[in-house]
């Protein structure tokens, strides 16, 4: 039997905000516990929600990346449903008129693209966060009333590959467009699977909804363990057991157990919301927004392709938009891709990783790195001397202009520096011949001798460079 | 034009605020207005509003920081918010004296005043009459003259239902003109802040100092332009009235009742009174089909709205904890000891016409229905600057024949005053005679935001009234 899973998921990412998505309170990170909690964060009767405009543009603008149709009127819904983590008895989320309907994303897969169809996306408010301990729950209000974004696909996967693909390429666009950090570790990124299994060319099978899901790595082994539980019971001719009904992943079992059937599904008695308005959204508005949409990771990856760059190196280069737009700063001034890349991926994300800070951040921007890379290219300085450049400019934020200019002071003469090499050698015998019997770190002496002779304005590199020569030479 | 707080002005505040109290107290001992009295209550540094250290009471669904807040319900017993309603934070920049949070229906949701956790609410005119509600309490304490003005709500027309039983002016203005930041909700797109007072120039005064938009009411919107004193006094000749004739038509009841005949008659009164005035009144028609739907529209609607509304109530964050081992038992005792019957009944019809299969059938037509009406008003609003009625088919009933059943056979004339809330229409109620010892009054609704000509109507109305059954 070829039996094909099909797979469609819904991504709900907690989104960047001033405040959140109703309320006056802060939408940020807090180690402590319930204390960004506004009287509507913990339905204090009487209160009333306010929409955050800023939260409605990212939504617009997720929403336009999508390729979805807008609609005319801004609204929301109340999903009313009892549970200890919904203070309001009800989520204000968008049923009727959601953000976003019928949109598609191209998304890199494998060597090639796949193209998405998503159902809808849509705006609308966390629930609080509840710690369950040995003897009594807590419940944190904090998350109460943050900003989601649930982004809904049509059933289009086949595998578990596509999927991954897609999450971690949506991650990317929340990322490059700063409407969300989408930080899975915490807990930003939640993921709800359906899944349905059919032999190949029959209409799809009976859908299971796999819900809460908080990993990616979770999410593979969902998959995997739902589709292998459906295909046994189909090999095995119990079909009819699998049942439209709501399941969650158990760790521990390493399988989906069942939450509840359809019989017992929740009717959340959707309506419109009373406390919000109907808002005309402004055409100019969202042609704005949509001006604004910045280049999407694929068609740099592609553009990048086009410049001849590798697989490895265009997945580093995009895999954060800042890192992205440095080496599209530094083509832009001119420079050779292939070597932009290398400095890139090299001295400048190893400092970056070590000392963990932002390439916006770093003293070596983009109009530096052209000055040195121009200063090599032209000859004036070696490569070794330019990493060594490059190093002091990033570790001791000095400009690179001032580095090239104690550069410029120094005696660069070849001809020069040799001429006093080879007086110092002569004038040596003694340390020549201990060198040559093994004492090699009497080269610094020699160093030391020509400094002591430039008054310290030799270049230390061609210095040594000449040194070796002449040592080595001899030794041949 | 009379106004008690005008005359309350010329009073020494000390002295003024030591007789409200006294008042308060009597009217408390003989009404059960209040669910609590601020017995400390001192006076104020002198502001420039007309409303500076004028005493006054709120309903018990407003929230007051520090001051238990419990709209009449067992599940908020005890209930003390850390907030302001922005109505009393408005109330407090002016300088007014909050004497008590005054006893309601059970959330609003009610026309009795019998269904409060603290006790029934009596009528001053008659201890044996119900006040109405659900803004019982502050319609009894401004009728009995304990205070210049009380602050309720109306869904509705718990504003003006009360203030047409208890012989006082009842104001609800336009949806929105005062911010609902505050007000623990019945029903959202229906509820509105109402005022009641003795004189149409006193509620004109009170909503004048709280209206205006609010950032925590969306719903709420600029009035600055809107100065609802300024045109009291203006001639109302040419203005043009009508009344629906279905509502007023004898002939469109069964079995009417001699009390019935002589409201209907006292309206006629009324309508030439009008026209001496210079207004012309005409009669206008909407099916008796129609209108009788209105009071299944309504609970319709406003049950849905308050299952919703009411879902906070869990007891988990505040209010009485249930007993349980569970999450869902502690729940379910909180709600279950906590709401009177009265209520379970609206929260369950509520969560029925919710339900997915019974939603387009109930809830989406009654919503249609809704709509219809307003379009039709919007239309008779185009061609008239107001709509007259009775406010009621009877004089307040006795407490013990009191029940939030309907009287099937004068629906209409009982619930039509819920046009004013499904359209969000400025609506005014004012005494306009005495029947059987107890007062009647007349009803008022204008096209939204026309509350200036409304109440310019309302006042010119009063003045020839000249209504004198004060107590």
């Amino acid at each position: 039997m070829n039996l094909i899973p099909t797979i469609g998921i819904e991504m709900h990412c907690e989104m960047k905000s001033n405040s959140k998505v109703f309320s006056t309170s802060a939408n940020t990170y807090s180690k402590h516990s319930n204390n960004h909690v506004s009287a509507l964060d913990i339905a204090l009767p009487g209160t009333l929600p306010v929409v955050n405009l800023e939260c409605v543009k990212k939504a617009i603008l997720m929403s336009s990346i999508l390729n979805c149709e807008i609609p005319e009127m801004l609204y929301f819904d109340r999903k009313n449903y009892y549970y200890p983590d919904l203070p309001k008895g009800y989520q204000i989320t968008q049923s009727h008129a959601p953000i976003g309907i019928n949109g598609k994303i191209e998304i890199p897969y494998k060597e090639s693209t796949l193209k998405i169809a998503i159902h809808d996306i849509h705006l609308e408010e966390d629930t609080a966060k509840i710690e369950h301990l040995m003897e009594e729950s807590l419940i944190n209000y904090n998350r109460a009333g943050v900003p989601l974004l649930e982004l809904v696909t049509e059933p289009v996967f086949h595998s578990k590959e596509e999927v991954l693909a897609f999450l971690e390429y949506i991650r990317k666009i929340y990322q490059y467009t700063d409407i969300s950090d989408a930080d899975v570790k915490r807990g930003q990124v939640r993921c709800d699977v359906n899944i349905s299994v059919a032999l190949e060319n029959e209409p799809l099978g009976t859908k299971v909804e796999i819900k809460g899901v908080n990993s990616f790595s979770n999410i593979l082994l969902v998959i995997d363990a739902e589709i292998a539980r459906q295909k046994e019971l189909i090999e095995n001719g119990k079909k009819e057991e699998i049942k439209q009904e709501t399941r969650r992943f158990d760790e521990s079992l390493g399988t989906t157990v069942r939450m509840r059937s359809k019989i017992d599904a929740i009717d959340y008695k959707y309506f419109v919301e009373p406390n919000i308005p109907k808002i005309k959204l402004d055409k100019t508005m969202i042609e704005q927004i949509k001006n604004s949409i910045i280049e999407l990771p694929l068609s740099r990856m592609n553009r990048y392709k086009e410049l001849g760059l590798s697989k490895e190196d265009i997945m580093i280069l995009t895999k954060e938009r800042n890192i992205s737009d440095y080496f599209d700063e530094c083509l832009k001034l001119g420079r050779d891709a292939k070597k932009i890349s290398n400095w890139i991926t090299g001295i400048i994300l190893s400092y970056i990783k070590k000392e963990d800070v932002s390439i916006l951040d770093i003293s070596l921007t983009p109009k530096e790195l052209n000055l040195l890379l121009t200063s090599l290219e032209e000859g004036t300085i070696s490569n070794k001397q330019a990493k060594e450049i490059a190093s002091i400019v990033l570790n001791e934020h000095k400009s690179v202009s001032e580095c090239l200019e104690k550069e410029n002071n120094q005696i660069s003469d070849d001809k020069l520096l040799d001429e006093i090499v080879q007086n110092i050698i002569a004038e040596n015998p003694t340390q020549v011949e201990a060198y040559h019997n093994g004492r090699t770190n009497l080269f610094n002496f020699f160093v030391g001798a020509v400094m002591k002779e430039t008054k310290g304005q030799a270049n230390p590199v061609l210095t040594k460079e000449i040194i070796a020569k002449y040592l080595n030479k001899e030794e041949e | 034009m009379k106004s008690i707080i005008l005359d309350a002005q010329k009073k020494e505040k000390n002295a003024l605020l030591e007789e409200c109290k006294k008042n308060i107290l009597e009217n408390q001992a003989q009404c059960n207005s209040c669910v609590t009295i601020i017995e400390d209550a001192t006076t104020k540094k002198e502001t420039s509003s007309l409303l500076s250290n004028i005493p006054y009471v709120l309903k018990d669904n407003f929230s007051t920081k520090g001051i238990e807040t419990t709209a009449s319900s067992n599940t908020l017993k005890n209930y003390i918010p850390p907030y302001d309603a922005t109505v009393y934070d408005r109330l407090n920049q002016t300088g007014a004296i909050l004497l008590a949070k005054t006893v309601m229906d059970e959330f609003g949701m009610g026309g009795t005043g019998t269904t409060g956790h603290t006790g029934t609410v009596k009528n001053p005119w008659n201890l044996e009459c119900i006040a109405g509600g659900s803004s019982a309490g502050s319609a009894a304490a401004v009728a009995s003259g304990a205070v210049p003005f009380a602050i309720g709500s109306d869904t509705g027309d718990s504003v003006r239902k009360p203030a047409a039983y208890c012989g006082i002016v009842g104001y609800k203005p336009t949806y929105g003109l005062i911010s609902r930041y505050g007000l623990i909700p019945f029903a959202s797109s229906l509820d509105h802040v109402g005022i009641l007072t003795k004189y149409v120039q006193d509620a004109a005064i009170v909503a004048n100092e709280i209206k205006g938009i609010d950032s925590h009411d969306m719903t709420s919107w600029d009035s600055s332009q809107i100065e609802l004193p300024s045109q009291l006094e203006k001639d109302i000749s040419g203005k043009k009235l009508f009344y629906i004739k279905e509502i007023v038509d004898i002939e469109n009841y069964q079995n009417p009742t001699e009390e019935l005949r002589i409201i209907l008659n006292q309206f006629q009164e009324v309508l030439k009174s009008l026209q001496e005035l210079g207004a012309v009144v005409e009669s206008k028609s909407i099916s008796k089909d129609l209108l009788e739907t209105l009071p299944s529209v309504y609970t319709c609607i406003s049950s849905a709205e308050a299952t919703s509304n009411l879902s906070n109530l869990t007891g988990i964050i505040y209010g009485p904890r249930g007993e349980g081992k569970t999450i869902e038992e502690i729940i379910v005792n909180h709600r279950t000891n906590g709401f009177s019957p009265l209520i379970k009944r609206r929260l369950i019809i509520g969560s029925y016409v919710l339900q997915k299969e019974n939603q387009e059938k109930y809830f989406e037509n009654a919503q249609r229905v809704r709509n219809q009406i307003v379009t039709i008003m919007h239309s008779f609003f185009k061609e008239y600057d107001a709509c007259i009625l009775p406010c009621a088919a009877s004089i307040a009933p006795k407490i013990a024949n009191a029940n939030d059943e309907m009287k099937q056979d004068f629906a209409v004339l009982e619930n039509h005053m819920v046009i004013g809330n499904f359209g969000g229409f400025p609506s005014i109620t004012i005494p306009s005679s005495i029947v059987s010892n107890m007062p009647i009054g007349i009803n008022l609704t204008a096209e939204q935001k026309e509350d200036e000509k409304l109440l310019n109507i309302a006042c010119k109305l009063e003045e020839k009234l000249n209504f004198k059954g004060g107590l």
